[in-house]
């Protein structure tokens, strides 16, 4: 295994404690950071990693900061997206709870490197635990002078404030995000202008994921340079991967960025459970378009999933057998994306509802040939045509599972249900 | 100013134009439903996509402001089938109820399948079930959300312009609605509004459903006269199915944009305010005789009432008659009067009385002077004396005749006041449109038409000269005021002879120093403020108040 700098801590004992924290180098980034260095240099530095956001559009993090204006009228605030929403993502939590410090340490350089004094963390409303334990770590910091007033003797202040959404996978969408902090309806808001000119409240903001903030006391530590060696070409650093699905040991695994997707399955995942075949891997998140068994051997870093037709996303692996349904699985993702779209946008508002009538049809033995073609046309009219990337997410599993299992979708509509090898469906839709 | 291609078309605009716009302006119609220029954007329907040069992907028109270089294509069959596949997105849960719809006629969808849709349908399935239908959500609006679009422009309106926030986006995808916050219902003085921006039948009138359909209505420019903000307006005339409302010939009144006094708006008061035109009016002049009221054909009635002044000038004197003129009448018809009563009479009891008290006015259209032509009447100079003076006159008995144009004394001064007055009177002449308690003590009673039924102008608050156009033809034998002073002047051996409302004011503006220069073709649909900048008239303004406190 390669080294780790993200998940090192996770399995110390207490390792969610201060003290734990401290024992293991922690805060001697910030330190150094917040004495020694002008926050352009830090903003260099990033850059220089080539730290790519975690949150699942993969932006240069360098790049994003150094949108912010040059003239400050207004504070700027730092707002650390903690919603994690994506199906099959769950590393934003592991970090919150095994090495909460890890964030608030790179809260601290982040809010230094580009001149905030607040710093908002936006935790996803069902992430109780999370929430507690960050909370915990939080009151920690501010007891030990690592937040709140003239930190480290600097005269830099900074306060952290947790906030939790109520459970709208909308609320992770930046802008969404930043309307919900403000006490309104998630709603994504139009852009331009960006948050970075105008965030929260008016004010420029930088909004960052928690994995790609946590990978800043290591930035610190080593320099740019040895940051972006870690990684590879266009992508520094390691990337937390969630596994999940009919893998023999799901779970988050830290692994250099572009790692092949074959080797997180069989080399760190143990392989298929019950030494079944593999069918078919979402590689990022619900929102990725699907790659069936032969198409695993792909790295998994931003350029190279692009290239096979679907992305990194937020780097949650969803592991299919030959026991699962296409059509089931289509319906699950088409039931969330239904669910969760906001509504502003018709395309997306009445596409994803449209097509999970259509898909639910198909599943219960209805479906007709021709809903084959509604099925590819409804994606193409809704990606790329709104407000936010939610269409484009839910375009991409849309337009994939019946094209690359088109021959399961026809044998449900011409027999009304799966091949007899097969498991009885298992999904229960309310 | 950026220079930019659209369609292969080129054209240079203000900065801060939008793709909607500078199309416009080049005749190329962006399809839109969320935009309004009125309101923010909100960039929600998408039917106004268009392609880029440069773009991966269309972009909105609405929001997408003109830059040096674009190169737009807003009507390739690819913009076609965008606009195809937004209006199907739109229609797959819409009930497509038209025929029961009070939109159909002037409806956004169906406006925009026949342009741009025309596709066959693919939808399967079943609609999505929502919780309002036909359901009032306050005094003057219904919800039909089945039918709602989810555009928007109701809420922004709600949240920019009455900045009352009544209405919101409840629920998520396809089952997002518009609603009332908790507690609240549509209750503001601008709600009427939101059904004028509402492209669809889902926000539809109370006091319009379904009396007439659109397509019989005809479409009058006219000036609202419910204050002295002078809105601008359209006078909608149901003339082709009279038997649809019971003979009502006025079916709704819709704002009219401009730019200087009301953009696009106008308030409740002044929209529900027309039904005076059709209700309790006076039809046939009239003469009382002891209490009873007789009939008369308008030459007999005018050739006595002439008698009759010309007797009461005999036994007193000029100013034994009193003229209380009214700011509702247009600057035309005060033009007559002041030919007629100060230069032919030679009266010198003349006032300027407003039928109706000061009423509420906020820092957006309403105003507290609910005439729609105080400034005109004051730039007249026809406020010779103030009212109280002529009460007090008529208490000393010195005058004995008063001549009103539409005021109701007894709600004015309270009934017992009032009649003591009238007591006192052995004439009292009452010309106006509509019945009321002083009409119906009056001795003479001249039928007038309201400004639904002539041509001419009215003067805002703010000084601006403004056109009306005759909507109807006068009810019953009313007449417009200024032609009843000129056939009483000609029984009187005067003469007033004018054509038309034109005339009438090419003459007034060329006497009237306020006035100079004006004219109804430089007054366009717009208006224009009085060339002195209303410096004259402000100072009337001031002379009139000083003049009220005494
Ligand atoms: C529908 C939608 C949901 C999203 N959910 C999340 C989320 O839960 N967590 C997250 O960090 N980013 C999420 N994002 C991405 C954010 O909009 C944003 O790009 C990110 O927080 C920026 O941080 P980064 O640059 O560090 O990746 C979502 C985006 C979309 C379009
Ligand atoms: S794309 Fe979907 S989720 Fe995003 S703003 Fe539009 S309707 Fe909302
Ligand atoms: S009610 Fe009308 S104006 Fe309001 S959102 Fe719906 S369609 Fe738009
Ligand atoms: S503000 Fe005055 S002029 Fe405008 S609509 Fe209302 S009453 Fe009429
Ligand atoms: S008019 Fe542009 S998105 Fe609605």
């Amino acid at each position: 295994m390669n080294e780790l700098i993200l998940s090192k801590r996770f399995n110390l004992k207490e390792s969610h404690k201060l003290q734990t924290y401290l024992s293991t180098g922690g805060y001697r980034s910030a330190e150094r950071a917040l004495k020694t260095m002008k926050p352009e240099a830090i903003v260099e530095e990033v850059k220089v990693s080539n730290l790519r956001g975690f949150g699942g559009a993969g932006f240069s993090t360098g790049m994003k900061w150094s949108f912010l204006p040059k003239e400050r009228k207004k504070p700027v605030y730092l707002v650390v997206n903690a919603d994690e929403g994506e199906p099959g993502t769950f590393k934003d939590r592991y970090i919150m709870e095994k090495d909460p410090h890890l964030l608030i340490e790179g809260i601290l350089i982040t809010s230094f490197a580009i001149g905030s004094h607040k710093a908002y963390v936006y935790i996803r409303g069902e992430y109780v635990k999370s929430y507690r334990i960050l909370q915990g770590a939080v009151d920690e910091a501010y007891a030990k002078g690592y937040l709140g007033k003239n930190i480290f003797g600097t005269g830099f202040d900074l306060e952290v404030m947790l906030h939790m959404g109520a459970g709208a996978y909308i609320c992770g969408e930046e802008t969404a995000l930043l309307e919900s902090l403000e006490g309104k309806k998630g709603f994504p808001r139009l852009k331009p202008p960006f948050p970075a000119i105008i965030g929260l409240f008016g004010c420029p903001t930088i909004i960052n994921n928690v994995e790609t903030l946590s990978c800043l006391p290591t930035i610190i530590e080593r320099g740019g340079k040895a940051f972006a060696d870690l990684g590879c070409e266009k992508n520094g650093g390691t990337h937390l991967y969630s596994l999940s699905g009919h893998v023999e040991r799901p779970g988050v695994y830290e692994l250099r960025m572009g790692t092949p997707l074959r080797d997180l399955i069989y080399k760190y995942g143990g392989g298929i459970r019950g030494g079944k075949q593999l069918k078919a891997v979402v590689p990022g998140g619900m929102s990725a378009a699907v790659l069936k068994a032969n198409e695993i051997d792909v790295g998994l870093d931003y350029e190279s999933l692009k290239k096979a037709g679907t992305m990194l996303g937020s780097a949650g692996i969803i592991v299919m057998d030959e026991t699962t349904c296409m059509v089931e699985a289509l319906l699950v993702t088409a039931r969330f994306f239904a669910h969760e779209s906001c509504g502003q946008c018709s395309p997306c508002r009445e596409g994803t509802g449209w097509y999970y009538k259509v898909v639910q049809r198909i599943y219960e033995g209805k479906g007709r040939m021709q809903d084959l073609e509604t099925l590819m046309s409804i994606p193409v009219n809704m990606g790329g045509n709104t407000i936010c990337a939610f269409a484009d997410g839910a375009a991409m599993p849309f337009s994939s599972y019946p094209v690359k299992f088109r021959e399961e979708f026809e044998q449900h509509i011409r027999e009304g249900k799966c091949n007899p090898t097969k498991e009885n469906h298992a999904y229960a839709y309310h | 100013m950026p220079t930019l291609t659209i369609d292969g078309k080129t054209i240079t605009v203000e900065p801060g134009t939008n793709l909607i716009q500078a199309a416009e302006k080049l005749g190329i119609a962006i399809p839109y439903y969320c935009y309004h220029p009125g309101l923010s954007i909100a960039g929600n329907c998408r039917i106004c996509l268009v392609k880029m040069e440069k773009s991966p992907k269309p972009i909105i028109a609405c929001q997408t402001l003109c830059q040096e270089g674009m190169v737009v294509d807003a009507s390739s069959p690819e913009v076609g089938k965008l606009r195809q596949a937004v209006l199907e997105f739109l229609l797959i849960n819409h009930p497509l109820d038209c025929p029961v719809c009070d939109q159909a006629g002037e409806c956004w969808l169906q406006d925009y399948y026949m342009e741009f849709g025309l596709y066959d349908p693919k939808f399967n399935e079943q609609k999505v079930k929502k919780h309002f239908k036909a359901t009032p959500i306050g005094p003057t609006v219904t919800l039909d959300s089945e039918r709602c679009i989810l555009c928007s422009r109701c809420v922004r309106f709600t949240d920019e312009i009455s900045k009352t926030h009544e209405l919101g986006i409840f629920d998520r995808g396809d089952h997002s609605e518009i609603g009332i916050y908790p507690g609240k219902e549509l209750r503001n003085n601008y709600s009427g509004n939101v059904v004028d921006i509402c492209p669809v039948g889902a926000l539809t009138d109370r006091d319009f459903r379904f009396k007439c359909r659109v397509w019989y209505l005809t479409s009058t420019d006219s000036i609202c006269p419910g204050c002295s903000n002078g809105c601008n307006i359209q006078i909608h005339v149901n003339r082709e199915r009279p038997h649809h409302a019971k003979g009502e010939r006025v079916m709704r009144l819709k704002p009219r944009y401009n730019a200087e006094v009301n953009q696009w708006w106008m308030c409740d008061a002044g929209r529900y305010g027309y039904k005076f035109i059709d209700k309790d009016r006076i039809l046939i002049p009239e003469r009382r005789e002891g209490s009873l009221f007789k009939e008369e054909e308008w030459e007999k009635l005018l050739g006595s009432l002439a008698s009759s002044i010309a007797a009461l000038f005999e036994r007193y004197e000029q100013n034994a008659l009193g003229i209380c003129l009214s700011p509702q009448l247009s600057n035309e018809d005060l033009f007559m009067a002041k030919k007629f009563f100060e230069e032919q009479l030679g009266l010198p009891q003349i006032t300027v009385l407003s039928p109706s008290p000061e009423g509420d006015q906020d820092d957006f259209l309403i105003k507290s002077d609910k005439n729609p032509n105080t400034r005109g009447a004051l730039a007249l100079g026809l406020s010779k004396v103030s009212f109280e003076e002529i009460i007090q006159r008529i208490q000393k008995g010195k005058i004995k005749g008063l001549y009103l144009f539409g005021q109701d004394l007894l709600a004015l001064l309270g009934e017992s006041k009032a009649k003591e007055i009238f007591g006192k009177l052995e004439l009292i002449i009452f010309q106006g449109s509509n019945q009321n308690a002083t009409s119906k003590l009056a001795h003479v009673v001249l039928p007038s038409a309201t400004y639904a039924e002539k041509d001419g102008t009215f003067t805002n608050h703010a000084g601006r000269v403004q056109r009306f156009w005759k909507a109807l033809e006068p009810l019953g034998q009313s007449l417009p005021d200024g032609e009843i002073l000129r056939r009483l002047a000609s029984e009187m051996g005067t003469l007033l002879e004018f054509e038309t409302p034109e005339a009438i004011f090419e003459d007034l503006a060329q006497s009237i120093a306020a006035f100079r220069g004006l004219s109804y073709a430089s007054l366009g649909q717009e208006g224009k403020l009085l060339p002195d900048g209303g410096k004259v008239v402000a100072r009337a303004v001031r002379h009139e108040k000083e003049d009220s406190r005494e």
